[in-house]
């Protein structure tokens, strides 16, 4: 399932035989397609594995990678050639969606060194409120059951959609915070060493179930203010 | 020519729910290619010819010829089959509830659901094979050549059993389906070719049967699809319901007459709502007056605003789906820079405005795009994308679609919960990979449930197939690790494929589709196989050449009647006269090309003559009305004649 990063295995190229590094979707001989590399998803764009990535940067790789790999490129090539077309665009898209969003990345990266992070209860860690927002969030949530009540039964209260409107900017400023924060702890992950790592891990697990609390509740206030 | 015939040429197919067209690629434009009566659009209708008395298999109709049959034989002609596609019995026959046409009779649980029509059933995939049969052969007809490749195009909202639905029923028309294209993607791209902008885009797409909206980003040639959303059971047949729903109670409870039990007269009332719709988009009132079977009439007003009251439900049931593609996309409405209209029902005023609230257009001094006949438009990006896979064109060298998939996909999980491992409006293709192993000693297959949708019980998703892993190494319980890696791929179907890896060895996979057809079945269900057979191709050439050549030459034979004649001078009727008799006799010889080409010249020597009865049809209909009107009725009612059109003389 996760690849450990093995860049440095020989392969030969299918098509003109020189051998080349296997973690590349074109040989840098002959440019034909390779079948998906073996490496993680950094190295698929050529990345060292960190976790303060430029995204727009990022974005720029992925669009350039995917005017040359998509199964467009390829649809009078012959069979084997686009059954690589199509796995290694899967392989680019798993990447890019995993690496663009700053939830999903650190969580692969940290998997990748090791970390026991449960990603199938997602659902679950949702709603479990992180310890110092209990006080804030309660009542919030107690508005939002109020909100979906009067949508369900069509009255209008300004005062309540007032106060919701005020505890979205809240909470949206919350969350900048955190993002701020797990900003400082990538930059201290991509520059410390083993034992730095393991001693930040703690912290950015705990700030990732918090990012992704507070961002199903603006996701959920926005919702209930805009319909 | 020579090299374009070696590689062929792909077309870019729409196949509606209402009407279908196709189009192609002409230098660096799209452009549609009309049928053999001129016109753009194919109705989506599909008949069966009355029995004919010599007996053997009644040839099937499409399009026009087969609407006018609706009214005459209605039970042996079908339309909207693409609500159809791709489902199960117990949707179909709900589905069915609102058609005049059922299912065969005998169907037992678990067979694939056929229609009966007339003596024959068939599957919808084959009743859309029909249709796409049609628009091969009039393209073929427009090349001159065979076209066996395509683009399709389909509702973004559609699952993956509909999406295979689709690519069954090209198999079976003969074509090989390069791409199926997502509806308002294709739309995005024909709007994209002539305007390199960057931007956030909103495609409203509300067709005859299906809605879909999609917000997109454009940079750099690159449109990448940030969300979609829709529902495959929301279009203008649902309005046509409504109005039709209203004049059958009312005709019951003033007449007395139970419409529902009279085929024919519900394909006129059909008809009239139809006609009463598309009017209401330009007038404040339409009229409906029609025969009942009783040989009263059924006369109704419907003013605008009542109009516009009745379909209020089903226009804001659009508006859900747009709030969620915005929230899935992480935009907002004043980060749409434009909004893309395509879809007859977009036609509609109130329609428009209900767009224009989403996306707070006015507001912010904006207009959505209409430019693009809504009805074409999707053909002309099938098109576009036909010309991105063919590599052919320079304009769409640049040009790169990503799309993604509507529906997260998931596995059954403990307890009849979806375990998800694609995630809705990720970019396709994508791909996840999930272990198993067995739970008992020995066990040498495991199930899995695949499902689509984004409910939690695996009940309320949509079941896509069962996969049978079977020939795993007998070992102890939990030991064998059977790695399966779900690949959807760029047509958004579903692709499997399982290894045990402590053996090493390759799983067998069984699948039973939940919904759909077996390769076999398919196999068994292509449209005349030797159709694409070369001697077969010329023999029919050959033959719609020579129907062309008769059709024409029987309207120049009637030509000394008309007034119109006597306008021409004796040197034009001469050379009426002389192309007359050149394909005459050119009829008789074997050389299609050789007829196509009298028939373009005596059509051209008769082009005066036809505008000639055009003037003096249209002057005696509009007597009495000022030039401004005239203009506009005219606009609606004459299509000028295409150059290979069947000159129509009456």
């Amino acid at each position: 399932m996760l690849k450990v990063l093995d860049s440095a295995v020989p392969v030969a190229c299918w098509s003109c035989s020189i051998g080349h590094n296997d973690s590349t979707l074109f040989c840098p001989h002959c440019s034909k397609i390779q079948p998906p590399p073996g490496g993680d998803y950094f190295s698929v764009f050529g990345l060292e594995p960190k976790l303060d990535l430029d995204l727009p940067a990022l974005e720029h790789e992925f669009h350039r990678l995917s005017r040359k790999v998509h199964p467009d490129r390829f649809a009078r090539a012959e069979e084997k050639e686009r059954q690589w077309s199509l796995a290694d665009t899967a392989l680019l898209n798993d990447a890019y969606r995993t690496l663009k969003d700053p939830l999903r990345r650190t969580e692969y990266l940290l998997k990748l060194e090791g970390a026991e992070i449960d990603s199938e209860s997602k659902d679950e860690k949702a709603a479990r409120v992180p310890a110092d927002l209990l006080e804030e969030v309660f009542e919030l949530n107690m508005q939002l059951e109020e909100m979906r009540m009067n949508r369900k039964i069509g009255a209008a209260d300004a005062a309540l959609e007032a106060s919701l409107t005020d505890a979205k900017e809240e909470t949206s400023g919350l969350l900048e915070a955190v993002d701020k924060e797990l900003r400082i702890e990538w930059q201290r992950w991509d520059a410390g060493d083993k034992s730095a790592r393991m001693a930040g891990q703690v912290r950015m697990v705990e700030l990732l179930d918090k990012r992704r609390y507070l961002s199903n509740l603006v996701r959920d206030v926005t919702e209930i203010l805009g319909a | 020519m020579a090299e374009l015939n070696s590689i062929g040429r792909v077309v870019g197919i729409d196949l509606g729910t209402t009407n279908s067209l196709v189009a192609y690629m002409e230098g660096d434009a799209p452009r549609v290619i009309p049928g053999v009566d001129g016109s753009n659009l194919v109705p989506s209708v599909v008949a069966l010819d009355p029995i004919s008395p010599a007996g053997g298999r009644p040839t099937v109709t499409v399009g026009n010829s087969a609407r006018k049959a609706l009214i005459e034989t209605p039970e042996r002609v079908i339309y909207s089959v693409k609500r159809l596609m791709g489902r199960g019995l117990e949707e179909i026959e709900n589905e069915l509830k609102l058609f005049p046409f059922h299912l065969a009779s005998d169907i037992e649980a678990g067979e694939i659901p056929r229609i009966q029509l007339g003596e024959l059933r068939f599957t919808p995939p084959e009743i859309s094979a029909y249709i796409l049969r049609q628009l091969k052969r009039n393209a073929e007809r427009f090349f001159s050549a065979p076209v066996t490749q395509a683009v399709i195009t389909v509702p973004a909202y559609f699952n993956d059993a509909q999406r295979q639905a689709t690519k069954d029923a090209g198999r079976m028309a003969g074509l090989e389906v390069l791409r199926l294209v997502n509806e308002p993607t294709a739309a995005a791209l024909a709007y994209g070719l002539d305007r390199a902008k960057e931007g956030t885009i909103a495609v409203y797409d509300f067709g005859g049967g299906t809605f879909d909206i999609s917000i997109l980003k454009l940079r750099d040639g690159i449109f990448e699809v940030q969300s979609t959303n829709g529902d495959t059971h929301l279009g203008g047949d649902d309005i046509d319901n409504l109005l039709l729903g209203i004049a059958f109670d009312e005709i019951l409870t003033e007449h007395g007459i139970d419409l529902r039990r009279h085929p024919g007269a519900v394909q006129a009332v059909r008809k009239a709502a139809i006609e009463a719709k598309i009017q209401l988009s330009a007038v404040p009132a339409a009229h409906i007056d029609i025969e009942l079977p009783d040989g009263d009439r059924y006369r109704r007003e419907i003013p605008r605003a009542v109009f516009e009251m009745l379909i209020e439900p089903v226009l804001a049931r659009t508006a859900g789906p747009c709030k969620q593609a915005l929230s899935d996309a992480g935009v907002t409405p004043e980060e749409i820079d434009e909004v893309v209209l395509v879809g007859g029902s977009t036609r509609i005023p109130a329609v428009r405005e209900l767009v224009d609230n989403l996306f707070h257009l006015t507001v912010r001094g904006k207009r959505p795009h209409t430019e693009l006949n809504p009805d074409e438009v999707v053909a002309l990006g099938a098109a576009v994308q036909a010309g991105i896979l063919a590599g052919a064109s320079q304009s769409t060298d640049e040009m790169l679609l990503l799309d993604v998939t509507p529906l997260s996909l998931g596995i059954e999980a403990l307890g009849g919960t979806v375990a998800r491992i694609i995630q809705r409006n990720s970019t396709i293709p994508a791909s996840a990979t999930e272990h198993f192993t067995t739970g008992v000693d020995g066990q040498t297959n495991v199930a899995i449930h695949v499902l689509q949708g984004e409910r939690e019980l695996a009940a309320d998703c949509r079941s896509l197939a069962r996969f049978d892993l079977k020939g795993i190494p007998p070992m102890n319980a939990g030991l064998p690790r059977i790695e399966v890696k779900f690949l959807i791929d760029a047509d958004g179907i579903l692709q499997v494929t399982a290894r045990e890896q402590r053996s090493g060895k390759a799983a067998q996979i069984e699948v039973k589709p939940t919904y759909g057809l077996t390769d076999e079945q398919v196999e068994g269900m292509i449209l005349d196989s030797f159709d694409n057979a070369e001697a077969d191709f010329a023999k029919r050439l050959l033959i719609e050449a020579r129907n062309e050549a008769e059709t024409i030459l029987a309207a120049v034979e009637r030509a000394p009647q008309n007034p119109a004649w006597k306008e021409l001078c004796g040197e034009e009727q001469a050379a009426i006269t002389a192309a007359r008799n050149r394909l005459a006799a050119v009829k008789l010889g074997e050389n299609a090309g050789q007829i196509r080409e009298a028939t373009l010249v005596l059509d051209q020597a008769t082009r005066r003559f036809a505008e000639l009865m055009m003037d003096a049809a249209v002057s005696s209909a509009l007597r009495g009305k000022t030039m401004n009107t005239a203009g506009e009725e005219l606009a609606e009612a004459v299509t000028a004649p295409h150059a290979m059109a069947a000159a129509e003389f009456k």
